[in-house]
C-alpha cells in the first residue's frame, strides 16, 4: 500500500472507495486516461509518454505509476478503476489481468477463482 | 396516458457485450450466461414496448470527472455509441423521444429532482450491453426508441438508495401523466456482487445476489433501506450498480409477476443477474 493512501472511508480493507478526495487527487491523471480513447491520442501517448503525462499535469509521482504501469499505484493515487482500464486496454491487457496485480495473482489464477465462483474471503 | 409494461433488470458487463460481438456465445466459458437469458428475450420479442427507458451509469466514455451529476437524463433525438477505446461496438446508434425526454424532466424537477440535462451524449457498454440482452441481433435498430436516465455510481457519494428508490416512483408517476398513449419498458442496468480494484477484487457473494433477486419483486422498500457501506461491503465497491435496479422498480407498480430470472458466475470480473417482470398484474385492493 502507498504511505500516501489515506485511511479507508469504511472499515472495509482492501476495498478503495472513490471518493471525492481521491477523485480530486487523481483528476489530472484519470483526465489523460480517459483521452485515450481515440487512435490519435493512443498515438501521441505512444509516441512520448511522459511529455502527454506533462500536458497534462499529472504529478512526478503519478507520471512514474503510470510509466512503470504501476497499476496499484495508480489507484493508491487517485485513479478511477474505470479510467485506468482504458490504460490497460491500450496495453492489451484485461481486467482480469489486473484482477490479478491487485490480488497478487496471476491472471490465469485470477480468472480460476473467478471460474471457480468468485473469491469468498473479504 | 402511457403505461409500463415491463421491467427488465440486467447487468451490463462489458465483456457480455465484446461476447456476442465476437461470437462467442457458445463457448463454454459464455454459454450458460446466454441459454440463460433466452427466456427473457422471448418474452420480451413478444412484449415490444412503444418506447425504453434505460437507466445506467456511463463509465468514462460520454461524460468525465470534471462534472458529476448524480442524476441525468437525455433529451436527445439520438445517441451515438461511444468509442470506448477500442472502437465503437458494432451495434445501431440509439433513437431517442425528446418529447418523452423532456416530460419526465419537468414532472421529475416538479417533484424535486433535479436531473442534469444532457443534450449530446455518446453512450457505452452501460447502456448498449443491456440493449443487446434484450435484443441480440438489433440489425439497423434497436425495437424502439430509447430514453437515458444517469446515475452517478462511480464517485462516492452515490445517490441513497432511497433516493432512487423514490425517483424510481416519481419516474412511475410522470409515465402515467403523460398525455399520449404509448407503451413502456424500463430497464435497470449494472450490479450484481464485483469489486475491480483492491485486494478484494474478485470479491462475489451470492447470497447477498439471490437475496437481491428476490427482494427487489416482493419488498424493494427493504433493500432501499440499506446504506452505501453496507451495499459496498455486501456486494463490493462496484456492486453498489444494484442502487439502479430500484428505480426499475420504484417505477413499477407494487405487484409485478416474475417471467425469469437467472444467475451467473462469472462475467469477466463479477456476478452477472437478470430479472424480468410484467407489471400488468392485478394489485391487491
Amino acid at each position: 500500500m502507498n504511505p500516501e493512501t489515506p485511511a479507508g472511508r469504511f472499515d472495509l480493507p482492501g476495498t478503495p472507495v472513490f471518493d471525492g478526495q481521491t477523485s480530486r487527487r487523481g483528476l489530472r491523471m484519470n483526465k489523460m486516461f480517459m483521452s485515450l480513447r481515440t487512435a490519435q491520442n493512443r498515438e501521441r501517448f505512444l509516441a512520448d509518454q511522459s511529455g502527454y503525462c506533462e500536458e497534462f499535469g499529472l504529478t512526478p509521482e503519478q507520471q512514474r505509476a503510470v510509466l512503470d504501469r504501476d497499476w496499484q499505484a495508480m489507484i493508491d493515487l487517485g485513479g478511477s478503476i474505470f479510467y485506468v482500464y482504458k490504460l490497460a486496454m491500450m496495453d492489451g491487457l484485461s481486467m482480469q489481468y489486473l484482477g490479478g496485480v491487485f490480488t497478487g495473482m496471476t491472471e490465469q489464477e485470477f480468472q480460476a477463482a473467478m471460474r471457480a465462483g468468485g473469491r469468498r474471503d473479504g | 396516458m402511457a403505461e409500463v409494461i415491463w421491467g427488465l433488470a440486467t447487468s451490463h458487463v462489458p465483456s457480455i457485450g465484446a461476447a456476442m460481438d465476437r461470437g462467442k456465445t457458445e463457448d463454454p466459458t459464455w454459454k450458460d450466461l446466454f441459454d440463460g437469458y433466452a427466456p427473457a428475450r422471448a418474452w420480451l420479442a413478444e412484449h415490444e414496448p412503444d418506447v425504453a427507458i434505460v437507466i445506467y451509469n456511463d463509465h468514462a466514455n460520454g461524460i468525465d470527472l470534471d462534472i458529476i451529476p448524480t442524476f441525468g437524463i437525455g433529451t436527445a433525438d439520438r445517441y451515438q455509441v461511444a468509442d470506448e477505446g477500442f472502437g465503437q461496438r458494432p451495434v445501431p446508434d440509439v433513437i431517442g423521444d425528446p418529447e418523452l425526454s423532456l416530460h419526465l424532466l419537468e414532472h421529475l424537477v416538479d417533484e424535486g429532482f433535479d436531473l442534469t440535462v444532457f443534450q449530446e451524449l455518446e453512450v457505452d457498454h452501460g447502456l448498449t450491453v443491456p440493449l443487446s440482452v434484450w435484443t441480440p441481433d438489433p440489425g439497423d435498430a434497436w425495437p424502439c426508441p430509447v430514453v437515458p436516465i444517469l446515475v452517478n455510481v462511480i464517485q462516492y457519494p452515490q445517490p441513497t438508495a432511497a433516493r432512487c428508490y423514490a425517483l424510481g416512483q416519481a419516474l412511475g408517476r410522470a409515465i402515467a401523466g403523460y398525455p399520449k398513449d404509448a407503451t413502456v419498458g424500463i430497464l435497470g442496468t449494472g450490479g450484481m456482487s464485483h469489486q475491480l480494484a483492491g485486494a478484494r477484487a474478485g470479491y462475489i457473494n451470492p447470497e447477498f445476489d439471490t437475496m437481491w433477486m428476490e427482494t427487489i419483486q416482493t419488498d424493494p422498500a427493504r433493500l432501499a433501506a440499506l446504506s452505501r457501506e453496507e451495499l459496498i461491503r455486501q456486494a463490493g465497491s462496484e456492486g453498489i450498480e444494484l442502487i439502479m435496479w430500484l428505480i426499475m422498480r420504484g417505477a413499477m407498480n407494487d405487484q409485478v409477476a416474475k417471467i425469469h430470472s437467472h444467475y451467473f458466475v462469472p462475467a469477466s470480473n463479477t456476478a452477472a443477474g437478470v430479472a424480468l417482470f410484467d407489471n400488468r398484474v392485478s394489485q391487491p385492493a
